[in-house]
Formats: C-alpha cells, structure tokens, sequence
C-alpha cells in the first residue's frame, strides 16, 4: 500500500495558483525528499497532505484514508514537524509531550514511559522542568520533533527540519529521522539542503512554480543531467575569472580559495588548465574532479521549469 | 464512526490546554475578577440603587465579561506563535478548536462568576426564585458570550492588539444597551430597540426572572434567544475562520 497519495491537487489563493496538479505517491517505508525553490509551492503541498489545507480539487490518503474526508483518523497514522519549532513557550519540555500524547489519545502510563524515553533521547531529561521559551532554537526543535513522534507514527512529515540548526541539532535530527525510518515509518522531508536529500531520501522529488518537474531516485536524477561534471582547482596564487574562458569550461564559481569549474569534457578541460597554468608560471596546489552532482540537477531542473 | 470520540477527545484536551495556557495566568484572573468590580462602583456607588435589584444584571455582566474576554486571543496569538498550524496537525479539525476555545471561555466564565456569586452573598441579601433557571442562565449565558469570543477572534490574523481593539469596540457598548445599568422597563425609543439587538439583554432578563421573578420576555424566549445566538456565532466564527486560515499562518 502507497503511505501517501495524492492526486491532481490544486490550490489557489486570490489570483496565485499555489499549486496546480500535483500527484505524489510515496511507498511505505520509502524517506521521500520534496525540494524546491523558495515560493515554489512546497509548505502549501505540506498543508495539503497533512490536512492544514483543504485543495480546491484533488484527493490525498494517508495509508489508505482520505484525509479530508476521515481527517481525524488519518491524522492519528501521522506525525508533523512544521517549518518552525512550533511548541509552548510557556509550558515545559514535558508539558508540551504530555500535550501531545493526550492529543493522540495515548494512555497515561505509555504516555510517562514514551516521555521519559524521548526527553533522554533528545538530550533534554535534564530540562525537563524549563519552560520551552527559555530554549535556543535546535532544543525547541528537539521538542517539536518529539512532540511529533511520541505516538510512533506511520507517516513523519518534516517541513525544512533542520533549517538554522547547529552541528549537533541537525545530526540528532538526521539521526532521529533514520531511527524512525528504520522502525518503520515512512519520511516525507522538505529541505533546502541538497546534500540531506541525497545522503537520506530515496526518492527526491522537485517542485517548481506550483508544479512537480521532476520525480526520481537521487542517482537516476544525477543521470539525468551527466553530461556536466565539475573540477575543483587551486593555484598558488589568486587568479581571476578571465583564466578559465575557454570553450571547455562552461562556468566558473569562486569558492573560498579555489575555483569549480563546470565542463562537459572534464580531460580537455583538465589539459587547458594544465596548460595555462604552465604558460602563467602558475603552480596546481589541489585538484579535484567529482560526478554530477544532485545540486547541478536540481539548478537545471528548476531553471529549465 | 471512528471520528466522533476522536473529535470529542480533540475539544476536552484543547480546552484543557487553553484553560491552563491562557486563562489561568494571575493577569487574566485578575482582570476578570476587578474589571467588572470596577464597572459596578463607577455605576452604582452613591446612586442610593436597590442593590438587590440590580444584582442579576451585575452577574450577568460579570459572566460577559469574563467568559468572552480571552478567547478573542486565543487564535490571534497561536498564530502569532506559530502554534496554530502544529495543532491543526494533530488529530483535530478546526471545528474542534473552535469548540475548544468557546468551553475554555465558557469554564472560566461560569468558575469566576460562580466565586463573585458565593462572595456577594455575604454582603448582598441574594434571592433565588428559580434556582433551575438560574443554572440554566448560567449555562446559556456563558456560552453565548464565549461564542462571541469566539467569534471576535475569526477575522484576525496574528495581531492580538488588533483583535483586542475590535473586541473592545463591541463588547462595551453591549453592556450600556443591554439593560444593565438602565433597567429595560425604563428604557424607550431608539435605546430599546438597541436593547432587543443585543443578546447581553435576554441574559441580564433570564437572571431577573431566574432571580427575583421578574423579567420583561418569558424565559422560553430568553432562553430561545441566547441558545439561537450561541449557535449562530459560532456557524459564523467557523465560516470566517476557515475563510481567514491561511492569514497569519
């Protein structure tokens, strides 16, 4: 059974088409990563999969119930972890899960021993008592996401979990995510963060403008678009941009003290630089060569949309 | 059928999260007990008024005031926090937030005006002719004035000052037209007609009719009155609120 299915949804607000025809289908199991540009559509599609939202047309089940139909107990097979770090300020860490297991109609005695076992995990069991206002912003999101999970949940949406969060926030986040998915659950994770989509998801799916334009797995995405590779090299000294125009590299991007290079034939891109370099007394401090990447596919995708 | 106790157990614990996060501050409670307190000496004291007479219509003030004070707020300032959107997503609707923002308001009307009630009965010599109208007075009372709370809070998006302004702005001319400071049966004119506009009149009725035995309409009609208006703010507030959802989320 697909965990979640949506079909043709469509939402308008005013006069903006937020998002127009958008069908997902995301296995059981699956981590299923949904990226896009900034106002490309993807907290509406959020809202719209989890309820928030009803669409102007389109249906949406999560495993197997219509969520707009039978809110309720599709609401009970999921969890969410909205774009913010959206808990009580004024209540503690514990209120806030007690909050949420009575939400979910959890028993009292599951609801103390799921408490104590998410406060320990988070590192938060000793703040337990703080209210959640006085957290920096990766503790309230250590709430948040426990707040979402303390019913185990079927379904886990996260909508851009680990934006603005320190080192040790985003592994526990990312850690969090895996250990869900390993017990079971299915992702839907939106984020910014390419690199997080390729290293977790398994499938990856692109919207843009209100539309989806790509869905797939990250490699065969990368495939699609192979024909551009990049090279990353240092010299001895800066250069600038005018070194690199040459029909064989397609773009030039300063990074820090090194330049990556864009090209479609990455050895006669590499000869012309070995080549100029000798010619301006220049010497090669690293070079490194790397496959496409999921970044260069999601920028080609979402500018050619 | 899966649904009903779910929505049931969405409106019990959303109550009780209002109740502990918004009404149980020292602030709110405060507010609720002195502000129509004060209204009752700026009105009464030196007017040589039968205290006894003007009670019920003191009591049905306080419960105006106290059960629809915060519940503008409540929608205002979750959105403000972000917090809307989260509960959205647990297994609730918005009808179940709603419900749950006008029994919070509801409670806390019938709890602090039930504490003035015991109190005032040490100084005033309170009657009660029928004491089940007088719960029932109670009972439709307070949730006429929550689902006006209710209701003042649908067109907000995440500014509570603004929510409050437009609260103010209804909620005080109410209890100048409503029979509470001017008995009904010494009103006329354009100042009745106002009267039979605002639902605060048939509630200050009922608890003269619940109280001292007289009143201007019969309590079927008071009673007819406040259940009417109750459903129909909170039909309207639902409206509204699903028309302004997105706004400040």
């Amino acid at each position: 059974m697909d965990a979640i299915r949506a079909d043709h949804l469509k939402k308008t607000f005013g006069p903006v088409t937020a998002v127009n025809d958008v069908s997902i289908t995301v296995r059981e199991g699956e981590i299923f990563g949904f990226l896009g540009p900034n106002g490309a559509g993807k907290t509406t599609t959020i809202r719209l999969l989890t309820g928030v939202l009803t669409p102007d047309v389109g249906t949406v089940t999560i495993n197997g119930i219509d969520i707009h139909r039978h809110p309720l107990e599709a609401k009970m097979q999921m969890g969410v972890i909205p774009e913010s770090s959206t808990v009580y300020g004024d209540m503690t860490a514990e209120q806030n899960l007690q909050l949420s297991g009575k939400m979910y109609g959890m028993p009292r005695a599951l609801r103390e021993e799921r408490i104590i076992e998410l406060l320990s995990k988070m590192g938060l069991a000793e703040k337990r008592r703080i209210p959640v206002r006085a957290f920096s912003k990766g503790m309230k999101q250590r709430v948040s996401i426990a707040c979402a999970i303390i019913h185990r949940p079927k379904v886990l949406f996260l909508d851009e979990p680990t934006s603005g969060l320190d080192v040790q926030s985003r592994r526990l986040v990312i850690d969090t995510i895996r250990d869900m998915n390993g017990q079971g659950s299915t992702i839907f994770l939106t984020t910014h963060n390419i690199e997080e989509a390729n290293t977790l998801c398994q499938t990856v799916c692109i919207i843009n403008k209100g539309k989806i334009v790509a869905q797939e797995s990250p490699e065969r995405l990368k495939k699609m678009f192979d024909t551009t590779q990049s090279v990353e090299v240092s010299f001895d000294r800066p250069v600038t941009r005018e070194m690199f125009a040459t029909e064989e590299i397609l773009r030039a991007e300063q990074c820090g003290d090194k330049w990556r290079l864009y090209t479609d034939n990455p050895d006669r891109a590499l000869k012309y630089l070995v080549r100029r370099a000798e010619r301006e007394s220049l010497v090669i401090t690293s070079l490194t060569t790397s496959g496409p990447s999921l970044e260069e596919a999601f920028v080609q995708i979402t500018e050619c949309a | 059928m899966m649904e009903a106790p779910l929505f049931l157990r969405g409106i019990l614990v959303i109550t009780g999260k209002n109740i502990r996060l918004y009404y149980t501050k020292p602030p709110v409670l405060m507010f609720g007990l002195l502000f129509p307190l004060f209204m009752f000496f700026a009105f009464f004291v030196g007017r040589h008024l039968d205290l006894v007479t003007f009670f019920p219509a003191f009591l049905a003030m306080m419960l105006f005031f106290t059960a629809s004070s915060v519940a503008p707020l409540i929608t205002p300032w979750e959105k403000r926090e972000k917090t809307y959107e989260r509960l959205l997503s647990y297994p609730v609707t918005q009808d179940s937030i709603i419900m749950g923002d006008v029994l919070a308001g509801a409670i806390f009307g019938i709890g602090i005006s039930f504490i003035v009630w015991i109190a005032s009965t040490a100084f005033v010599p309170v009657l009660i002719t029928n004491p089940g109208l007088f719960i029932l007075a109670f009972i439709l009372g307070t949730l006429s004035c929550a689902a006006l709370g209710t209701l003042l809070a649908s067109p907000a998006s995440d500014s509570p000052p603004n929510v409050m302004i437009l609260s103010n702005l209804i909620r005080f001319p109410l209890i100048f037209i409503s029979g509470i400071f001017v008995p009904l049966q010494q009103m006329e004119g354009l100042g009745l007609a106002l009267a039979y506009c605002s639902p605060l009149t048939y509630m200050v009725d009922l608890f003269n009719a619940a109280m001292t035995g007289i009143s201007v309409f019969s309590p079927l009609v008071d009673c007819s009155v406040l259940a009417g208006v109750s459903v129909v703010f909170i039909l309207a507030g639902r409206l509204i609120q699903k028309r302004n959802m997105i706004k400040g989320m």
